[in-house]
């Protein structure tokens, strides 16, 4: 009996179920009852023997990694590398290139993300993408955010309500767009509109979050605000994040990987990588020998 | 250039012009609602009324849109969206094929084909006696005429959806098909609904393969197995052979100004509700 209590108090604390089943985390913000359980033991995401072809093109070649949860990995290197489509793959949208080829294994969890084939609706949930470009879609503020929602069956409004105010004020956004929620999202300005997407990606509860250049579009400004968000929510959210500018790396990288022509040349705490370089390529790319 | 362009446009206006001066004599003798809305079509005794032609025209556009849209926009969307290679390359080039027949051929397919199979397959369940010769057919021989037309312009638009959207889309755990409901056909409302639009034009003004088809009966159609008789082949039959009968030409002149002053005014409308829409939609 008291071990009960006991455990039901640390329960409380954690944000778990008596039982032990962890079922969301405490956060900061006022947490909307959600329909998504979301699952809370560290979860890795890891990359075995990756070769993406497309074509005569060998993209990725032999890619091993291991993303850490809850950290914030950055990927550098030179443009054409493949650092875009190891994102992709990740995300399975290489599925819709055609000719695409690819073997090896992606395993998030305990699943091979390659092989599975009708698992990859909640596969595209739980790993999230924040484009280049923002990419609203055409339709009003509220609905961007709500769309993946809908789309995975949440269909009250009032809770719909609830989720889009808690992402949008997860990104910082609530304040400047509370009063045009229902104009449509391309009016926003463009680092408002890549907020938008980011709680749009955040709104189906994914547990890692893919950045692709996510604020090479943006001014300066905004995208600070976005290496400010991501810091703040690396709490509960990993990010891999690719980037141009290696000062950004510097500033919130825990992890860096740096790829060269398709293949991966050294991976490591961000410490390790800027301070003590091991190979020759990433010395001379961190010195800007080429860039 | 500039007055070339000018040129180009005044002559729509000029066109507008003449058509209405042709046909100014007629208004001496019937008012304009007489005209419109009189089904009495007595050209002998000087009694001009168009509604006939007018709901012919409207049965036979509104059949051809409603058997073609959806055909055109699956066609569109499974070529764009679902088909592989291979099916859109011998695909496009048989729509551009079909879109450029001349539309004599349409109303020879339809006199040959369609006429009979309404006549006796189709008409015998629904009532005693039809020619084939009907709305129908009309419908069915223009619809068929508009496809190529329609799938192809929804082809080009679903085309211009930036790939960018897709994968957003498609990235959020969305399916193939919940993108192209929610995403490709919202953005592309706005062309899809022009593209319409300019083959409901199309659709009104075609004269030759529904003239072959429709029966060419001036009454009003109460049935889809009715003959009928659109406004343009009204004036393509009869310009010419009989304008010994008084007011005659004017008639037709006044059948023409009403085809011109429709496809413009719905053009125009159209126009403006597109506009509205794209304003409230990007």
């Amino acid at each position: 009996m008291r071990i009960k209590s006991l455990l039901t108090h640390l329960s409380n604390m954690t944000g778990a179920t008596p039982d032990g089943k962890l079922i969301g985390r405490a956060r900061k913000f006022f947490r909307p009852d959600y329909k998504f359980v979301r699952e809370t033991e560290d979860t890795k995401l890891e990359v075995r023997n990756l070769n993406v072809h497309a074509k005569d093109n060998h993209i990725l070649k032999n890619i091993n990694l291991m993303l850490p949860d809850r950290k914030i990995t950055c990927i550098i290197g030179p443009s054409g590398c493949g650092k875009t489509t190891l994102l992709k793959t990740m995300n399975r949208l290489t599925d819709l290139e055609e000719g695409f080829r690819i073997t090896g294994e992606i395993i998030l969890g305990n699943e091979d993300i390659i092989g599975s084939g009708e698992k990859i609706i909640s596969l595209r949930r739980r790993i999230g993408l924040v484009s280049q470009k923002p990419c609203p879609l055409p339709m009003s503020v509220f609905e961007n955010v709500a769309y993946g929602c809908r789309i995975h069956g949440i269909g009250n409004r009032r809770k719909l309500k609830m989720i889009v105010k808690y992402y949008l004020e997860a990104v910082g956004l609530w304040n400047e767009v509370k009063d045009r929620l229902n104009t449509p999202a391309s009016r926003l300005s463009i680092g408002q509109q890549q907020r938008l997407c980011l709680a749009r990606s955040l709104a189906v509860e994914p547990r890692f979050i893919l950045a692709d250049e996510a604020t090479s579009a943006l001014d300066p400004l905004s995208s600070k605000n976005i290496e400010e968000l991501f810091v703040k929510l690396k709490r509960d959210y990993s990010i891999v994040m690719v980037t141009h500018t290696l000062r950004q790396a510097r500033r919130i990288a825990d992890y860096v990987i740096f790829m060269y022509l398709g293949e991966l040349i050294e991976s490591g705490a961000a410490e390790q990588i800027f301070n003590h370089p091991q190979h020759e390529l990433t010395k001379e790319y961190l010195s800007g020998a080429f860039s | 250039m500039f007055f070339l362009t000018v040129m180009s446009l005044m002559l729509v206006f000029l066109m507008g012009m003449g058509l209405f001066l042709k046909s100014a004599p007629i208004f001496e003798e019937h008012t304009l609602g007489e005209l419109l809305f009189s089904s009495n079509w007595k050209p002998l005794k000087g009694e001009f009324g168009f509604l006939p032609f007018l709901v012919g025209t409207l049965w036979v556009t509104g059949i051809a849109i409603v058997l073609s849209l959806p055909v055109a926009l699956l066609t569109a969307i499974y070529l764009t969206e679902y088909g592989d290679r291979r099916v859109k390359k011998y695909v496009f080039p048989a729509l551009d094929i079909l879109a450029g027949l001349p539309s004599v051929i349409y109303g020879v397919w339809g006199t040959l084909l369609i006429v009979p199979w309404i006549s006796e397959i189709l008409a015998p369940h629904f009532v005693e006696f039809s020619t084939g010769y009907t709305v129908l057919a009309g419908g069915i021989v223009l619809g068929v005429m508009i496809l190529p037309l329609l799938t192809s312009l929804f082809i080009e638009i679903f085309a211009s959806v930036p790939g960018q959207l897709r994968e957003t889309s498609m990235s959020l755990g969305a399916t193939r098909w919940q993108t192209i409901k929610k995403v490709v056909l919202r953005k592309t409302f706005p062309g899809i609904l022009a593209a319409v639009i300019l083959a409901v034009s199309r659709a009104f003004g075609e004269t030759i393969a529904v003239l072959m088809v429709c029966g060419n009966m001036p009454h009003i159609p109460r049935s889809l197995f009715d003959a009928a008789y659109p406004l343009p082949a009204l004036i393509a039959n009869n310009y010419g052979e009989m304008l010994s009968l008084p007011d005659y030409e004017a008639a037709l002149m006044f059948a023409a100004l009403v085809l011109f002053v429709v496809i413009l005014l719905f053009n125009l409308v159209s126009r403006s509700v597109l506009y509205r829409i794209e304003k409230s939609f990007t």
